[in-house]
């Protein structure tokens, strides 16, 4: 195939917004009849790379190729006009027309000012032959699965001229069956010169469809490789933005005495978002969650705490069969979540510092019993002064806080309410160092005290320092379980890295 | 204790831009409207323009007070007016048909408009129907509901007893004074020596966060729709002794827009959040003083109207963000 001239070249593109260099000199080559893989954790330049593709926003400086001419694309419908379709994770049609009408959208063949329905039925099943499914095109596309209107939106793209198709996580709800039809008609479109590229979370599909890997991290290339010739763990490596010797330290902290556990889950899962799994947290440990974007940690998280059900399995607290059905009665049995997204789920931005760390507190108090001022300035001065949040004082609004500080007092309404297990979901994300170290001390003197602690970080060697167990997640299933000597930043790579037969066998 | 710090407090400067409207407004009378400000004392009970104003302004501002605990939690409630109607309907039928005695007509027309809210709160709470259409079921079919009840007759009635509500003085005062205190008192006393107030204000400012914080967020909703409707229940109970009669068509009409507008003037912003419910009852006075300005001056009634969509047009442009960042850009 390299004898090919490239479809589109990138050259030296870069993008920033106000306080962020999205993109920074970045290249970036597709050539026709080749499978493109886009690979890189969150923040990496991925979905910028593809907005500027399709031109939903426009690079700051650099050049752009096609065939040879350079273009600017300044909205998708341009991008589309010179042959760069792109296809996203949510299906963006229109659900309650025909498949046929989705398929001519705008384009529809009239005569005299009037649709020629025929027309347009024939020019939907020729569309659709060509990803290969023959179906009812005068059915609504509601009334198909998701990965039938994935294919229809390909087919859309590809009756609109597309020489490059981007496929955006096109297989996040799709299910293994489907993802296979899926990889099958996008082999047919390489074969038939089609240039694709592909972004996805899933490192055994990259492996599947692939034929070139382009990895990006912090906005910057790290390189282009043959899919071929670059083994999972340096892809891996390449991601994270570490040699594999790095991860060879040990984490060689001495653990205290594990105590008896405080909540397990028995071959809990949930449809769609986690596979079974089993997975105990003792009073006095940080039970570490380690995986990729997307791999079901935060997953996890949400079904022990009560934001989503499971829908199989069995939840125990403290050795005793335990229904979870919502925060509240998460709460009630003494848990604690700091979520992910802090700005939406975490803090209510108007109200108060103390207004904020009292929170779950009282309401677990409930309405009447109400927690007296005093009680609450009290409180609020411990954790200000405890936790060293910077803050002109408790009556501060807590959007004006920086994102550590938002942290702590979010840590703080938990510590507040003496919970027995703290979920913490990425905690350290997005905040200064300094913040960062004070939130590892505080989890080294909680779990001291008795407390348990699912720590959820992308950051591998965050993740390696301060767990006394760590459990790995692949593709929303638990793939491995490591403690003590075993907890060590190459294994959790190898774990991570390995592929499915791997884990059979193993 | 707290009276310097309050003073100081930025609920005291959220107060500014309202009050100085009332304060213009009075001015404007107390040269324009000869004996606008002159109280006089007669038969046991005082009499004069301001009073008047006070008395009128009731209906309004114990909506108003109700609709900001709504608005509170991110809400809105078009469906007082409606729950005025059927309030002052069941009243009247209790009466006439009934023959109940007060009491039990005040408690059973009172029971009927909390009905009514807890209606629009599980529309709202447990199915999650958006506000503005929920309590827009409520705000037309309560008016038919309200016809049906009186066979679309105007009920008329006699009953010393119950017209106090409307009527009656206490220390010389209008009794509805003393009532809307009354019921702006309890409400500030939950606001300030329960969790209520924290609850109503952190579900209206991040709903998901105060989920996950263990509140109870459709309780919460069920609650304060509830409340609402009970506030305008009594509110309806004023409006039907005032005239001594239910009139199913015109009672409480298009009350709710003057009670959204009093709460938003009061400074409680409507995406939720902080809610202040003495800036209510401000700004459901300098509506009502508007209104009485504008009739005493014989000014056609249809002026209110246009002068009401000024105030709303200004005080909202005030809040918006965006419009100060362009005229402060200048």
């Amino acid at each position: 195939m390299s004898n090919l001239g490239p479809l589109l070249s990138l050259h030296g593109v870069s993008k920033s917004f106000p306080g962020v260099k999205a993109l920074v000199n970045v290249d970036f080559t597709a050539r026709a009849g080749e499978v493109h893989a886009l690979m890189g954790e969150n923040g990496a330049g991925k979905s910028t790379l593809i907005k500027v593709l399709t031109g939903v926003y426009r690079r700051d400086s650099g050049e752009m190729l096609l065939e040879g001419k350079s273009i600017d694309p300044r909205s998708p419908q341009e991008a589309q006009a010179l042959g760069i379709s792109t296809v996203y994770q949510e299906v963006n049609l229109i659900p309650f027309l025909s498949v046929a009408e989705n398929i001519c959208l705008g384009r529809q063949p009239t005569r005299f000012g009037c649709i020629r329905w025929k027309a347009i039925h024939e020019r939907a099943l020729k569309a659709l032959a060509r990803v290969g499914i023959d179906i009812d095109v005068s059915e609504p596309l509601s009334s198909y699965s998701i990965a039938i209107q994935q294919l229809v939106a390909i087919a859309r793209a590809l009756d609109i001229s597309a020489k490059l198709l981007i496929l955006d996580e096109p297989t996040s709800s799709l299910d293994a069956h489907e993802v296979e039809t899926l990889f099958r008609v996008i082999r047919k479109l390489k074969v038939e010169g089609l240039g694709i590229i592909f972004v996805t979370h899933f490192l055994d599909q990259v492996y599947a469809v692939s034929d070139r890997i382009t990895v990006l991290r912090n906005g910057k290339l790290v390189g282009e490789y043959e899919a071929a010739a670059l083994p999972r763990l340096q892809l891996i490596s390449r991601m994270m933005g570490k040699e594999l010797a790095e991860f060879e330290m040990q984490n060689a902290k001495g653990r205290p005495a594990p105590r008896d556990a405080f909540l397990e889950l028995r071959g809990v899962g949930r449809r769609g978002s986690l596979q079974p799994i089993d997975l105990s947290i003792r009073a006095g440990e940080v039970v570490g969650l380690a995986g990729l974007l997307g791999a079901g940690r935060t997953e996890t998280a949400r079904l022990i705490f009560g934001i989503d059900q499971p829908d199989s399995g069995e939840l125990r607290v403290e050795d005793r069969s335990t229904r979870i059905d919502s925060p509240r009665s998460a709460i009630s049995h003494r848990l604690g979540f700091c979520p992910e997204d802090r700005k939406s789920e975490g803090i209510i931005p108007n109200l108060s510092v103390r207004e904020n760390i009292v929170l779950a507190l009282q309401s677990s108090e409930g309405w009447i019993r109400y927690v007296s001022r005093e009680r609450q300035h009290q409180l609020a001065d411990q954790f200000i002064r405890g936790l060293n949040i910077v803050t002109p004082g408790p009556e501060q609004p807590v959007r004006l806080l920086s994102g550590g500080n938002q942290q702590k007092v979010i840590l703080a309404r938990w510590l507040a309410s003496h919970p027995r297990l703290l979920l913490l979901d990425e905690p350290t994300r997005g905040i200064d160092v300094g913040a960062k170290l004070e939130i590892e001390k505080l989890m080294v003197r909680l779990t001291g005290e008795g407390m348990a602690i699912l720590f959820i970080s992308s950051d591998v060697e965050e993740t390696v320092r301060n767990s006394s167990r760590v459990v790995v997640l692949r593709d929303r299933r638990k793939v491995a379980e490591l403690s003590g000597d075993e907890i060590s930043e190459g294994n959790i790579m190898r774990a991570i890295a390995a592929t499915q037969t791997e884990d059979t066998s193993r | 204790m707290n009276a310097p710090h309050f003073i100081a407090s930025p609920d005291w400067k959220r107060l500014q831009w309202p009050l100085a409207a009332l304060a213009l407004v009075l001015v404007f009378n107390l040269f324009c409207t000869p004996g606008f400000f002159r109280i006089e004392f007669k038969d046991g009970r005082f009499y004069g323009s301001l009073l008047d104003i006070l008395n009128r302004g009731t209906p309004v501002a114990l909506a108003a007070l109700g609709m900001t605990l709504v608005i509170a939690t991110g809400g809105v409630d078009l469906s007082v007016g409606a729950v005025m109607a059927i309030t002052g309907s069941i009243a009247a039928l209790l009466i006439t048909k009934g023959g109940a005695s007060v009491p039990l007509v005040i408690a059973g027309s009172l029971l009927a408009a909390a009905g009514a809210g807890f209606w629009n709160g599980v529309l709202v709470g447990m199915f999650r129907i958006s506000p503005i259409v929920a309590t827009l079921i409520l705000m037309v079919s309560g008016r038919g509901i309200a016809q049906l009840l009186n066979g679309g007759q105007i009920i008329t009635f006699e009953n010393r007893a119950f017209q106090f509500i409307s009527r009656g003085t206490l220390l010389g005062l209008p009794f509805t004074i003393a009532l809307t205190l009354a019921v702006f008192a309890v409400l500030s006393f939950l606001k300030r020596r329960t969790a209520l107030g924290l609850f109503i204000e952190a579900t209206g400012d991040n709903e998901v966060a105060s989920r996950y914080s263990g509140i109870n967020t459709r309780a919460v909703k069920l609650l304060v729709y509830a409340v609402c409707s009970l506030c305008a229940g009594i509110a309806g109970l004023i409006l039907v002794t005032d005239i001594k009669a239910a009139d199913a068509n015109n009672a409480g009409l298009w009350l709710e827009l003057d009670a959204i507008l009093a709460t938003v003037i009061g400074g409680t912003a409507l995406q939720g959040g902080r809610f202040y419910l003495f800036g209510s009852l401000l700004g459901a006075v300098l509506i009502q003083t508007l209104t009485t300005t504008i009739l005493t001056r014989g000014v056609p009634v249809e002026f209110t109207l246009i002068v009401k969509a000024l105030v709303i047009v200004i005080v909202c442009l005030l809040q918006s963000e965006a419009f100060r960042r362009i005229v402060l850009r200048r």
